[in-house]
């Protein structure tokens, strides 16, 4: 198990470097100059080459990718060129908020995706099976924006359980945050929940067709039993794979959900940073997602290996 | 009171009936063999006694164990039953067992499921169950996972599972086929075994006449759903009342006739394979070292005459499949040199070019995947024509699929069918066609007919010997089964480990071998004649 931790370590650093150098260079080559940007249309040329020299915009690119990878070992990822604070304590500020989020929307959706996707795999062709399948098709189907939306009418314009939208910060209390979080995270977490459950059933049904779990039957182990202790783990696998991929779009892709529930989260913050050439938040901010999606993969992979005897051995 | 009777047993899958008038009778530590063709209905049989039969399943009948009807046992009854009173082996040892659970916790498991003893005492059991299967300790520790055994290994973990707690009644359905001839007669003596040290009734499922006869107290012939003869196996191959067992049994032992009188003693041979290497990188282990390599084919040198049928014999894993793949080149050779027609046809350097490449056909083994099925027959046996520096116009390509389906014994309307509309027999004719129709000078047939039944079998042997004396067309025969080795083959070669360990004429080989391991091969190769001599023998003594 170890030197297959190890080896997964080596590859997740490698891919790291590859996806800086990446970064980095598309962001190079991406049209309009931030120190014009930052002075308007009225600079004069001067200030604008005073500026881009202050900013360190004339190093070689060699140097400034090097300053700006031994910056983000450091924890140092520059000052951004519109907010002018520390393009660190901006992704603090908003990872508070996306990866809460995130993390809530996946748990939200594997807890409801599980069972049913369980009871819709063991009652196979019933009513259950069918009415499960028809609402997981419509959970895909319809945008999760729109859903927001209606969840929004429905609880916060009709109901006002919850607030329409925006977040109290921390400060005001874990529970205050979570429930300000919650109206977006169930968004969120819906059309996961409905493709994760399709996975689940179908691999079921995979499982449950294989010899081994005749073989448990014929041992004297109930339907239910063969289910739960043969065929579960095996279905894993590829749950756990599309588990790994909803996190990252989750983290990444939030930024309508950012929207509509006026969420400043990192999708946000993104986008903002494109529409201003602030470039340096933008770069740092996508490496810091690439990283989290690596990271998520990183922690698959190991799943994968716990889940499956087989790949410890193929792969170690 | 016998142990397990079945009486008027008739089953119905959705209105389909698929089984009719079943009468089976077994006896404590007695051997019952149920014999019969695909689709006969024989593992329909067994799941019938488990119980564990697919959703819109009807039946109607007796079936009574130690003397209680099945029909009176509810579901949570039957789940105290299996595994308890009835254990059961199957064919197909790879997928048998959960491959994320140790062998130690899956024969356990059978001990927890049915008795309240604790974890650790359920482990001890299952340590003696392996050990009696002949697992030992040592070498197959509890925490093994089944991807570390192999199949006949595993087929073992099956057969602990089964008999843990030491059932009445056994039923192994085809537990050998999946398995070498030289693993299937160990574990057919283990199963013998263990029916004369528990006194268990073994219900033993087989396609195989040799291997019922060597293990059976008596025999039920099915087919078609119905039991055609019944009878203690003596009484039961003398006789043959039914026009079926006997067509059985001379298909399982059938030598189609041939004359070759193509058959080329001197000049060029079609095909020369010279001191072929094959290697298989192994995964690399250290960033530093380079990756160390496994031979699968080890300096392997063979010569094919025009109208020459050769076979080439082993046991999985002996590289007769890596050399086939090098022949067809498929795969690069790594040293050595095949010649084909004289000409240079694959070095290690570079492989052939199509017109080459044309010259050498194959046929495989299984007639089910190996087609696409959204295709018409004639344009899947058409398929190799892109291989001609000219393609013919189109009368005569509709010429030539008209000659290769004729020659392979079909019509040439089944040429607008789909490959579905054909049994497994017929796929395998169109296989041949796909392979005969651009007139190659070798076909290899890779286990080309070792998923057929024995009465299709026959008939595709016949096939080919004709094709071989009528079109001097010479056979590459690869099988692990020695009999039909010996039916068809001039000469033949013995694989193990990468190398060729003999080398003879069919008949020499067959009734001389040189090497040990041919020895071993034949000693373990059941063979339907002499298994009903011992049997007589001893039914004499006594």
């Amino acid at each position: 198990m170890l030197p297959f931790v190890i080896k997964r370590l080596v590859s997740l650093t490698l891919s790291l470097v590859a996806a800086s150098l990446v970064i980095f260079f598309v962001i190079e080559v991406v049209p309009g100059d931030p120190a014009s940007f930052m002075l308007g249309l009225n600079a004069s040329p001067e200030t604008v080459a005073a500026l881009r020299d202050s900013l360190g915009l004339n190093a070689s690119a060699p140097i400034r990718y090097w300053q700006w990878i031994t910056g983000l070992l450091q924890g140092e990822f520059g000052i951004s060129y519109t907010y002018k604070v520390p393009v660190r304590d901006l992704i603090l500020d908003r990872i508070w908020i996306s990866m809460p989020l995130a993390v809530y929307a996946l748990i939200l959706s594997t807890v409801i995706a599980f069972p049913v996707g369980v009871l819709a795999a063991s009652r196979r062709n019933s009513p259950t099976d069918v009415s499960i399948m028809g609402v997981t098709q419509l959970g895909i189907a319809v945008p999760n924006f729109w859903f927001g939306m209606l969840l929004v009418l429905l609880f916060a314009v009709t109901l006002g359980w919850f607030s329409a939208g925006g977040f109290p910060g921390w400060e005001a209390g874990f529970f205050a945050g979570m429930k300000a979080l919650t109206l977006p995270a169930v968004a969120l977490a819906l059309p996961q929940a409905s493709i994760l459950a399709r996975v689940m059933r179908s691999s079921l049904l995979d499982t449950l067709g294989e010899d081994f779990v005749r073989t448990a039957r014929a041992k004297g182990l109930t339907r239910r039993q063969a289910l739960w202790r043969h065929a579960l783990r095996n279905a894993l696998i590829p749950v756990l794979t599309i588990i790994g991929l909803q996190f990252s779009f989750l983290l990444a892709g939030a930024i309508i959900i950012e929207n509509v529930f006026f969420l400043p989260g990192l999708g946000r913050l993104v986008f903002q940073g494109i529409t201003q050439r602030d470039l340096i938040v933008v770069k740092s901010v996508i490496f810091l997602l690439v990283f989290a999606v690596i990271l998520v993969t990183f922690i698959v992979d190991i799943t994968y290996a716990i889940a499956d005897p087989r790949l410890r051995r193929a792969r170690s | 009171m016998a142990l397990l009777e079945i009486e008027n047993l008739a089953l119905s899958i959705k209105g389909t009936p698929i089984l009719r008038d079943i009468d089976l009778k077994v006896d404590a530590g007695e051997v019952a063999g149920v014999v019969g063709e695909s689709g006969s209905g024989k593992s329909m049989t067994a799941m019938a006694i488990m119980q564990l039969l697919p959703v819109g399943t009807q039946w109607q009948g007796a079936i009574r164990l130690d003397g209680k009807a099945l029909e009176t046992y509810s579901e949570k009854d039957m789940c105290a039953l299996r595994g308890n009173d009835i254990g059961m082996v199957f064919q197909e040892p790879m997928t048998a067992l959960n491959p994320v659970q140790t062998i130690g916790d899956q024969v356990a498991e059978t001990i927890l499921v049915h008795s309240g003893k604790s974890r650790s005492e359920a482990r001890r059991i299952a340590r003696e169950a392996l050990n009696r299967v002949g697992l030992p300790e040592a070498q197959f520790p509890l925490d093994r996972y089944p991807h570390d055994l192999s199949g006949g290994q595993r087929q073992r973990v099956v057969i602990a599972m089964a008999i843990a707690l030491q059932p009445k009644l056994l039923i192994a359905d085809e537990p050998t086929t999946a398995l070498d001839v030289t693993t299937q007669a160990q574990i057919l003596r283990l199963l013998k075994q263990l029916v004369d040290e528990d006194g268990m009734g073994l219900i033993l499922i087989t396609h195989d006449l040799a291997v019922v006869a060597d293990m059976a107290d008596h025999i039920v012939i099915m087919k078609e759903g119905e039991v055609v003869e019944a009878g203690n196996t003596l009484d039961l191959f003398r006789r043959m009342k039914h026009p079926y067992t006997k067509a059985l049994f001379e298909a399982s032992s059938h030598v189609p006739v041939r004359n070759p009188v193509h058959v080329a003693e001197r000049g060029e041979p079609v095909i020369e394979v010279s001191s072929v290497v094959r290697d298989y990188p192994l995964p690399r282990r250290s960033l530093f070292k380079a990756p160390g390599h496994f031979r699968a084919v080890d300096n392997v040198s063979l010569a094919i005459m025009r109208g020459e049928n050769v076979g080439l014999v082993g046991e999985s894993g002996c590289g007769k499949s890596t050399l086939t793949r090098a022949i067809l080149a498929l795969d690069p050779i790594q040293a050595g040199e095949i010649k084909l027609n004289g000409g240079v046809f694959s070095t290690s350097g570079e492989g052939p070019d199509r017109d080459m490449r044309r010259r050498v056909q194959v046929v495989f083994q299984d007639p089910y995947s190996s087609f696409n099925p959204r295709h018409r027959v004639d344009r899947l046996i058409a398929e190799p024509f892109h291989l001609l520096e000219s393609q013919p116009d189109r009368a005569d390509k509709r010429r030539r699929i008209d000659a290769a389906l004729t020659n392979v014994g079909l019509s040439p309307s089944d040429a607008h069918k789909y490959i579905h509309e054909f049994s497994g027999g017929q796929r395998q004719r169109i296989a041949i066609a796909r392979a005969l129709i651009i007139e190659p000078s070798l076909i290899v047939l890779d286990e080309a007919v070792s998923a057929l039944d024995v009465s299709i079998r026959a008939q595709i042997l016949d096939l080919l010997a004709d094709l071989s004396d009528r079109l001097a067309i010479s056979y590459l025969f690869i099988s692990h089964d020695l009999s039909v080795v010996r039916a068809i083959t001039d000469r033949v070669l013995v694989m193990k480990s990468g190398q060729v360990v003999e080398e003879g004429s069919t008949e020499d080989v067959f009734r001389d071998p040189q090497h040990a391991y041919t020895r071993e091969l034949l000693a373990a190769t059941p063979i339907l004649d002499e298994a009903l001599k011992a049997r007589e023998a001893r039914a004499a003594a006594k």
